[in-house]
């Protein structure tokens, strides 16, 4: 809470009142800095301060909502380092920069977005504002250009995943939940327990053709020897490493398929899966920034602001930089793996 | 983003609820349903809760007394002829039982309710901090619970018109309040439903979380430090900081349980390369602290009540307020003690099972300052007090059998058995429940005006009381024989523990009626309330009793919310009238 507004205390006297309004501006009447008291607290600072304290709380469980992906990430991360070696050189990683560089900006003009409303700048504040909101907007046409590209290369979330699909099989998830016939050669092995040796699909490169850059997807591997999942690792005994030690020592920057020990390529999905469900709560999270930066953005065109009342510019400011922030720590999570 | 008070927001689409009229109290001052619907009064916010919470109770009771009843034969068929059916529908009653209660009922119970009604009014203040986050944490409630009314709708269609399940799909739900993967994502029972049930309570849980924390730190008057807070404020403080702090987390683990049934991403299901002791971890890692948000309000009811009618300060009050913080920070690292038998490490189990025992500590600290409370007071036993001292005595025994199963050996034998069950219900619905009760009675009088009959309200705790212990005391016996919990049937040797059980049961819900026949039959014919019965000297009782919307005519001035010396009983009044004027301030309208 670095910034106070003036409270009622600090207004001038009449006399001084009038004269300073003649001087700023003659016809203008000062705002009423208590218009907008709600009457169960006794000074606007008083308010202002609770706002600010129930918004930082709020602040906290959304930190702690993403912490349950950070966490399975560190899970994920922490037992198969080579998986995310492997996948994270499929992401755009220039696309994810561009996008960090738009959001830190967008931060920015947030942040004097916030500044101009606590000196009464209506003008400069839609400017910002709206400045903001364009940061947001070009943030999600990077993203969507990204999805897309990924799309294509068959990196989707949940069973359009196409390693997920060249492991288990296509239908492994519906064979799984028994709602659909064995039909699959591929699949007839899956769940728990299964140890025979699998015979996997790999789509063809047909599926990829349209792909802009052509990824380095396994071309030779048509048809790959792939043992099923193991049991998955029971949580906290996971680092006791039972089991694991035909695991190849990781490279310092990145594998190859081929490179991938088969358990690994039985997980190499996951890491996607975090992708997409970490990226698209996050985009969410934008949308709904970007709304509440439009709705102050109208109020602010309104003249609902000045330098007694900016509250919810600044709340929806702190929004906004959180939102940054956990863009800041998904980018090199995700993209810049080493 | 509406948070603060009177600007125009998210709600100016709404139709304004009508202005309070002067003269009169909150019950009166507006009228029609709408300025009901639409209150932004705390009190009104907390009786509509009562409603509701005290609805999903019925509701929850009812599965409950089917499911005792399914039980007193070892081999009760619903369905002649189709023993599956029968033990489907009693997965069902027990999924819907354990979520019902745990996430309509206990939890919101005494924060939502009696914690709305009296914070704001212990705070010598007009409202709580945030007023329409308070009503969306409401409807929020309602909303979740919605979801669990549908499942329950099309559950009971689906046992109906069996032959018309393909019209609206599988109900009923049959995991489990746990939703344990991999069962919850192959079952094809409503999980979907339920865990967006779940997920929109928990928004109502953290917003009356939010609204607590800020109106502790922004609204306590001049005068009232945090060691002159009423302990009932410090452990919803607490409590709101375990609901902040956790409930995000069940809130992402039940949208990745609905990511991995939608679109199998395998983040928990072993068939694609999940993990599913994530999911237990996730879980655990909200729910146990959750079960402090369920019995931390009801140790805040205790420590209020049992000194207002032992006529003591109360016992050790630095040690009370600060143990329900450690309650709160030590319950976050104790969460593996679910999880001893799934095959976790040997290191970690050994270092659950001491934090378990850790925390313990703060809960027996609690318990005997409430003790020594107790000691040589001038104890007057009213039926809030017979609820606290029935709720301590019942927490207690639910306490050490907690330290029961924290001890790895023992737990490994008892794990998944009667033992656990009766463990939790001794504590949740022993004290929580127990409390809840006791603090309704208590706080009855301000909240309608009227005084209950006292010896009708004795007898039914008794009631209560009896079939309480009726129900769960053999369910540790069972559970030590090795009886396993969540099994429609059972082998003819434990027949009469079950038949006493299920006899305790019934005579539980009697006593339960009881106390609701006891509190509507003093709305329409109990005696007027006079502002203070009790002679308590915290901030509420300072006001008419029930008290006008703004809460207060004059601000009261705080003092020791546990010094009684000001007050004396007046049998005129048959309420307590105060003797000297408080510390440089005018009366407040006098009695
Ligand atoms: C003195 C403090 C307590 C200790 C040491 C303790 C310990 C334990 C342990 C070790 C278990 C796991 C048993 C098993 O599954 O094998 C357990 C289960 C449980 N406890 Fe406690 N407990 C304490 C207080 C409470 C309180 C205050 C509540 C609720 C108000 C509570 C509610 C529960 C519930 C609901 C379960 C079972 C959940 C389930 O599996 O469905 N406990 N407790
Ligand atoms: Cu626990």
């Amino acid at each position: 809470m670095a910034r106070t507004p003036p409270s009622a205390d600090v207004v001038p006297d009449q006399a001084q009142a009038v004269a300073l309004a003649r001087y700023r501006a003659p016809v203008e009447v000062l705002p009423d800095p208590h218009q907008h008291l709600a009457h169960h607290f006794d000074t606007p600072k008083q308010q202002f301060d609770a706002a600010k304290v129930g918004m930082w709380i709020f602040l906290a469980t959304e930190i702690l909502m993403f912490g349950g992906l950070f966490v399975a990430y560190s899970v994920w991360r922490a037992n198969h380092p080579e998986v995310f070696l492997y996948a994270h050189t499929k992401l755009f990683r220039y696309l994810g920069a561009t996008n960090t560089v738009i959001l830190i900006c967008s931060s920015f003009t947030m942040a004097c977005a916030v500044r101009a409303a606590q000196l009464n700048q209506r003008r400069l504040t839609v400017f910002l504002l709206a400045l903001t909101l364009c940061g947001g907007v070009g943030f999600l046409c990077v993203k969507a250009v990204e999805y897309t590209r990924e799309y294509r290369d068959g990196d989707f979330v949940g069973v359009l995943n196409i390693y997920q699909q060249a492991v288990y099989g296509k239908n492994a998830a519906k064979i799984h939940i028994g709602e659909e016939p064995q039909t699959h050669a591929g699949a007839s092995t899956q769940g728990q327990g299964a140890s025979a040796t699998t015979v996997a699909l790999v789509p063809s490169s047909a599926t990829r053709a349209s792909s802009p850059a052509p990824s380095p997807w396994p071309l030779g591997l048509e048809v790959s020897k792939v043992t099923p999942a193991p049991p998955g690792p029971a949580g906290l005994r996971a680092g006791l490493r039972i089991g694991d030690e035909d695991l190849p020592t990781p490279k310092p920057f990145s594998l190859t398929w081929n490179e991938l020990p088969p358990f690994a390529k039985a997980h190499t999905h996951q890491f996607f899966q975090l992708y997409f469900l970490m990226t698209g709560l996050h985009a969410i999270h934008v949308i709904v920034g970007m709304s509440l930066i439009l709705w102050v953005l109208i109020r602010a065109a309104r003249g609902s602001f000045n330098q007694y009342y900016y509250t919810p510019v600044d709340l929806v400011g702190l929004y906004w930089h959180l939102v940054d922030l956990i863009w800041i720590f998904l980018f090199p999570l995700l993209y810049l793996i080493h | 983003m509406s948070v603060t008070g009177a600007h125009p927001g998210i709600f100016d689409g709404l139709p304004a609820a009508p202005r309070p009229e002067p003269g009169g109290n909150y019950l009166t001052q507006t009228r029609g349903l709408r300025s009901w619907l639409l209150t932004l009064d705390h009190k009104r916010i907390a009786l509509m809760y009562m409603l509701g919470v005290l609805s999903a109770y019925l509701l929850g009771g009812c599965f409950a007394l089917a499911l005792r009843a399914i039980l007193f034969h070892h081999n009760t068929q619903v369905f002649a002829g189709n023993p599956a059916r029968t033990w489907e529908f009693y997965n069902n009653m027990f999924t819907l039982h354990g979520a019902v209660m745990v996430f309509m009922f206990v939890i919101p119970a005494i924060p939502a309710v009696i914690g709305n009604f009296v914070l704001p009014m212990m705070l010598g203040a007009k409202d709580v901090a945030f007023p329409k986050l308070n009503l969306a944490s409401f409807y929020c409630w309602v909303g979740g619970g919605l979801f669990f009314c549908f499942i329950l709708l099309k559950g009971v269609l689906n046992v109906a018109f069996p032959a018309l399940i393909h019209l609206w799909g599988p109900g009923g739900l049959d995991t489990g309040w746990t939703f344990y993967t991999p069962y919850s994502t192959t079952t094809n029972s409503a999980v979907i439903s339920a865990t967006l049930g779940a997920f929109i309570l928990g928004f109502s849980s953290i917003l009356t979380g939010v609204n607590f924390i800020a109106s502790i730190h922004m609204l306590r008057p001049r005068g009232m430090g945090w060691f002159r807070m009423p302990l009932l404020l410090w452990a919803l403080y607490a409590t709101a900081v375990i609901q902040v702090l956790a409930t995000p987390v069940l809130g992402i683990t039940l949208l990745l349980l609905i990511a991995e049934r939608t679109l199998h991403v395998g983040i928990f299901d072993p068939a694609l390369g999940g993990d599913p002791i994530l999911y237990q971890h996730f879980f655990w890692f909200y729910s146990h602290p959750a079960v402090y948000i369920m019995i931390l309000p009801a140790m805040g009811i205790i420590s209020e009540v049992i000194s207002v009618f032992s006529r003591k300060h109360i016992f050790g009050y630095n040690f009370i307020a600060a143990s329900s913080l450690a309650i709160a920070f030590i319950g976050f690292l104790v969460w593996g003690h679910h999880m001893f038998v799934s095959g976790q490490s040997p290191l970690a189990d050994a270092v659950f099972s001491l934090l378990t025992f850790a925390v313990a500590v703060p809960s027996a600290i609690k318990t005997f300052n409430w003790t020594m409370t107790l000691y040589k007071g001038d104890i007057h036993l009213k039926t809030p007090l017979l609820y606290i001292l029935m709720a301590i005595f019942l927490f207690t025994i639910g306490g050490l059998t907690g330290l029961f199963l924290g001890s790895l050996s023992v737990d490994v034998q008892v794990h998944d058995t009667y033992f656990v069950v009766a463990h939790f219900h001794y504590v949740m619905m022993g004290t929580t429940l127990f409390a809840f009760v006791g603090g309704l009675y208590y706080w009855w009088p301000k909240m309608f005006g009227r005084m209950y009959s006292e010896n009708f309200a004795r007898w039914a705790a008794v009631v209560a009381f009896v079939g309480m212990n009726l129900t769960f005391f053999v369910q540790f016996i069972m559970g030590a024989q090795g009886m396993p919990r969540r099994y429609a049937t059972y082998p003819a040797q434990f027949t009469i523990y079950h038949q006493i059980s299920t006899i305790g049961a019934f005579t539980m819900g009697l006593g339960m009626f009881l106390v609701l026949l006891n509190l509507l039959h003093s709305l329409k014919f109990g005696k007027k309330a006079p502002p203070n019965p009790w002679g308590s000297n915290s901030l509420e009782w300072q006001t008419t009793s029930p008290p006008p919307t703004e809460n207060f005519k004059t601000r009261p001035v705080p003092g020791d919310p546990y010094d009684y010396t000001g007050w004396r009983y007046v049998s005129e009044e048959e309420g307590y009238v105060r003797i000297q004027p408080p510390p440089a301030a005018p009366v407040p309208a006098a009695p």
